[in-house]
């Protein structure tokens, strides 16, 4: 085949074939559509930034991290969003496999000059995914790893006085998650999980620049640019069910290219009856650690308690101990304190809409 | 267009090499072939093989491979060079060490695992058709696993 010219400056040779559009681009016009597509994700509407925001980028040392690193710092000073990034990672304490990945973010805080901060499930927890492991076996880890993770982002965060979280979640990701919702009935996260960001009174503002870019384009950018990542696999047993509706994904991707962004849509565009809004449960903070929650104590002091007790498997259920008090010697999770300026704002917000 | 601004920096942490292909460790070439030697017979081509996002673990943990195959497909009364589809079918048969069916899916890959031909989406090339040539350099990076 001889080599065809970019679709957009007709000069250079394409080099990617855009999975979104089926347009054929070189590298340059394939940086330029790729970072003014998340610049447009990002200022659309209103936006999800404001200038001064202290912006975390919850960082792994993947290709999804390490690419929004890259191209937030380059955003930020091409179009002066007046943003002040850091790096936040979270080492879950899994030997033989976080360490390659945090010397990598190691070296991503040097070639990109944003500070960082590593905070460990131990330091947090107590407990590190091997000692936890250890203890439940290799069936529910999971469970305690992403419970565990989600928290320690915001901690994490909340110790760095940060306004926002940024995630690497892409395109893919996100059908991913649609399609995992809907096969487990789980709708209340359905509409959550659409969201380019979250924001409630008690957790950290949230966002997912890469929502709308393909994972193709991301690994693409990712080699072109030559970043440096880390592409490993969990030792401990893989989320199964993710894992599925990945492959599944992948099949229909291969057929036709657009249904990663169409499932993403078709989330998008869900709208629960009142009736059934109704019927979700209405969210709290927990009882013990003032983290935000659905039940009297959240799911992190609940696996936690149970890791604690001893028990294994039941520490999973739900069937919660409603007991604010601590049973002796048992470790629990630090209060949760979200930074001050977010707590006046948070504040002020509350006092308008009561006014209104 | 596309302003670097970040300062790459590839020498600070010799574990850390800045590929683009998320892996680290040894780069060294390992040389296999269709014959014993290592050194390129004439009717052989010459082949350049990388595995990124993990893939190389499948491939006995090298990233890097130099490969020699036929210049013609062999019980083949084609008189044309070995395409894509003979070489995925080269690496299954050759160099694959573990776990088959996290590499191929049919006569292809398995959807999910990207493939640059001289640095181009193989999608442009021809995908399995594409006739290879004496010194292609052949990529294969995997989406699959986490980011």
């Amino acid at each position: 085949m001889a080599p065809s010219p970019c679709s957009l400056c007709h000069t250079a040779r394409a080099l990617v074939k855009r999975p979104k559009t089926g347009q054929q681009v070189c590298k340059s016009c394939f940086y330029s559509v790729f970072e003014t597509e998340v610049h447009n994700t990002i200022t659309e509407g209103q936006g999800i930034f404001h200038r001064g925001e202290k912006v975390a980028i919850g960082a792994s040392g993947g290709k999804d991290s390490t690419v929004l690193a890259h191209v937030l710092t380059l955003l930020n000073q091409r179009y002066d969003y007046g943003l002040d990034l850091y790096l936040l990672s979270i080492d879950e304490g899994i030997t033989g496999y976080r360490d390659d990945s945090l010397e990598t973010v190691k070296q991503n805080q040097v070639e990109y000059g944003l500070p960082l901060k590593i905070l460990s499930y131990n330091e947090l927890y107590g407990w590190t995914m091997d000692r936890i492991v250890e203890q439940v076996g290799r069936k529910n880890n999971c469970t305690f790893c992403g419970v565990f993770r989600r928290q320690a982002l915001d901690r994490g965060a909340a110790q760095l006085g940060i306004d926002h979280i940024v995630t690497g979640h892409n395109a893919d990701d996100m059908a991913e998650t649609v399609l995992m919702n809907i096969m487990r009935g789980d709708i209340a996260r359905l509409g959550r999980s659409m969201a380019l960001t979250t924001q409630s009174e008690d957790t950290i503002k949230r966002s997912k620049p890469f929502k709308y870019a393909y994972e193709k384009e991301i690994v693409m950018y990712a080699y072109f640019k030559k970043l440096t990542y880390f592409s490993t696999e969990c030792i401990y047993a893989p989320d199964a069910y993710r894992g599925h509706a990945r492959v599944f994904l992948k099949d229909l991707e291969a057929i036709r290219p657009s249904a990663i962004i169409d499932i993403i849509h078709s989330g998008e565009t869900f709208v629960l009856e009142q009736s059934v809004q109704k019927g979700l449960k209405e969210m709290q903070t927990c009882l013990r650690c003032g983290y935000i929650s659905s039940n009297d104590l959240c799911k992190a002091c609940a696996l936690l308690e149970g890791l604690e007790a001893g028990l294994d498997r039941s520490a999973l259920k739900q069937g919660q101990s409603t007991l604010s008090v601590v049973p002796e010697g048992h470790r629990i999770i630090p209060r949760f304190e979200r930074p001050v300026p977010i707590a006046v704002e948070g504040i002020e917000r509350a006092v308008q809409s009561l006014a209104l | 267009m596309a302003a670097t601004v970040a300062t790459v920096m590839t020498t600070m942490n010799p574990e850390v090499t800045s590929n683009g292909l998320g892996y680290v460790g040894k780069t060294e070439v390992e040389a296999s072939g269709s014959s014993s030697t290592i050194v390129k017979k004439e009717e052989e081509l010459e082949i350049l093989i990388e595995f990124g996002g993990g893939l190389h673990l499948l491939f006995s943990q090298k990233p890097k491979h130099t490969i020699h195959i036929p210049c013609q497909i062999p019980q083949s009364d084609l008189p044309e060079a070995p395409d894509m589809r003979y070489l995925v079918r080269w690496l299954k048969e050759n160099l694959l060490s573990e776990r088959p069916e996290m590499f191929g899916e049919g006569d292809s890959v398995r959807p999910g695992i990207l493939v640059l031909i001289n640095d181009a989406d193989w999608e442009l090339e021809g995908e399995l058709e594409y006739l290879l040539k004496d010194g292609d350099e052949v990529v294969f990076i995997s989406t699959l696993h986490g980011g």
